[in-house]
This record gives structure tokens, C-alpha cells and sequence, in this order.
């Protein structure tokens, strides 16, 4: 498997990341067969810490799927930052984790975007597999 | 007279891509045991090991949060829908 970043989405996530820093930020990957087109920035809503979680709510889930919808396109996925942590999915992150959908992880070390990658549910729910990111 | 379940993207694969899944039953629970038995392959993503809905599974009846209702007791009426809403949640830690 691999994710298409549409042009400027690789540039609108760091730059989310950032800007949220030292917080998590989230949002939704909108596009269609793998190639991801825009992004929808959403409030990061966790009340566990911004720092080292983030929550989508449902309300703002739906929102996107809509968004995407009335886009032409589907809900690939949602991308997150990892603020002074590296790139790769914690525990929480998978025992959190919908199938099918690509998890973008950005890292932010001192306020500047780094690595970034993209992972997918194992179907039985065991792992992450990391998903090849590429620039359409 | 069956109820639908609203079914979110990221278990469409499992319901043959369909956005909404024809159920029977008189709870809440019910219906969601009619869509399991329907579509296995949800029963993981929706159930923890115990058989208890997973905390970012939201259901609603209607537009209600079965949360604030009897839960998967709720009792269903010919006609009400069910939705299925993701939290999506992680972090670093």
C-alpha cells in the first residue's frame, strides 16, 4: 500500500504542526484512491493532555466524512503530530485505531516539523504497518 | 419492520462497501448483534476482547448518544436509525 500527498498537503501538515506545537495536532486526509487531495484541519478536543494525545469527536467525525462527501472524494484517513516524539504509532494510537484508514504521523521536534510517515491498522487489530508516502 | 444502521467509511469494507446495513430487533443491542452476525468481520473493531463496545464507538439512536439513553438496553422502535460515529484518538503515549 502507499499514500499520495496532492500538492501543498505535505506542506499543510508540517505547517499544522507547528503551529500547534508543543500540542498534538489532528486532522482528516480527504481524496480518493489513496491519492490524498486537501486536508481538514479539526480541534484537537482531548481532555487528557494536548501535550501527548489528541481526540477527534464525533461531531467533528462526522463533519469530515460530510466534507469529504461533499467534496467528490471519501475519508482516507487522519493525520496527528508526535510534539518531541518520533514519528511512529504508540500503543495508544493502535489500541485507538479504525482499520482501513492511513494514520499520518508528523513529528515535531522544538517547533520545527521532521519525519513523517503513514501507518495502517493491521485487520486483526495486532500491529501498525508502516505505508509508503509519496508526492503525487 | 427492519431499522438501519449507519455505517462510518472505515468499516464499509466490511458491509460489502454499503453505507447502511438493514437490522432487526427490540434494543439497541440487538440490532447491533444483527449487524455483527450479518458482517463478522466488524465484531473486533466495534467489541473488546469481553464483548463490551469499544470507548470510541459511538452509537446514537436517532441523533441520541446511546450513552445517555439505556445504553445497549435501549429499547427500538420500527423506523429509528442507528448510527455508528467514530472518535478517532491517539497520541504519543
Amino acid at each position: 500500500m502507499a499514500l499520495s500527498l496532492g500538492a501543498g498537503v505535505d506542506a499543510a501538515i508540517r505547517s499544522h504542526g507547528a503551529e500547534t506545537y508543543p500540542n498534538e495536532c489532528c486532522g482528516a486526509l480527504i481524496g480518493r484512491d489513496g491519492v490524498v487531495t486537501a486536508i481538514y484541519a479539526l480541534p484537537n478536543t482531548t481532555e487528557e493532555g494536548p501535550r501527548r494525545r489528541f481526540l477527534v469527536r464525533p461531531s467533528d467525525y462526522r463533519d469530515a466524512e460530510q466534507r469529504a462527501a461533499h467534496a467528490g472524494g471519501d475519508l482516507l484517513g487522519f493525520y496527528h503530530s508526535h510534539p518531541d516524539h518520533p514519528a511512529r504509532p504508540s500503543q495508544y494510537d493502535l489500541d485507538h485505531a479504525w482499520p482501513f484508514f492511513s494514520y499520518v504521523i508528523v513529528s515535531v521536534r522544538d517547533g520545527v516539523s521532521e519525519d513523517m510517515t503513514s501507518w495502517r491498522l493491521r485487520e486483526d487489530r495486532s500491529a501498525f504497518d508502516p505505508e509508503e508516502l509519496t508526492h503525487a | 419492520m427492519p431499522n438501519t444502521i449507519n455505517i462510518p467509511t472505515p468499516l464499509r469494507p466490511f458491509t460489502d462497501k454499503k453505507e447502511a446495513v438493514e437490522v432487526s430487533g427490540a434494543t439497541v443491542g440487538e440490532l447491533l448483534a444483527d449487524l455483527t452476525k450479518k458482517h463478522d468481520g466488524l465484531r473486533k473493531h466495534l467489541y473488546t476482547d469481553e464483548g463490551k463496545l469499544r470507548n470510541f464507538v459511538n452509537v446514537y439512536l436517532n441523533d441520541e448518544d446511546i450513552r445517555y439513553l439505556q445504553k445497549e438496553q435501549t429499547p427500538v422502535k420500527a423506523g429509528d436509525t442507528l448510527s455508528i460515529v467514530p472518535s478517532v484518538a491517539g497520541g504519543v503515549s
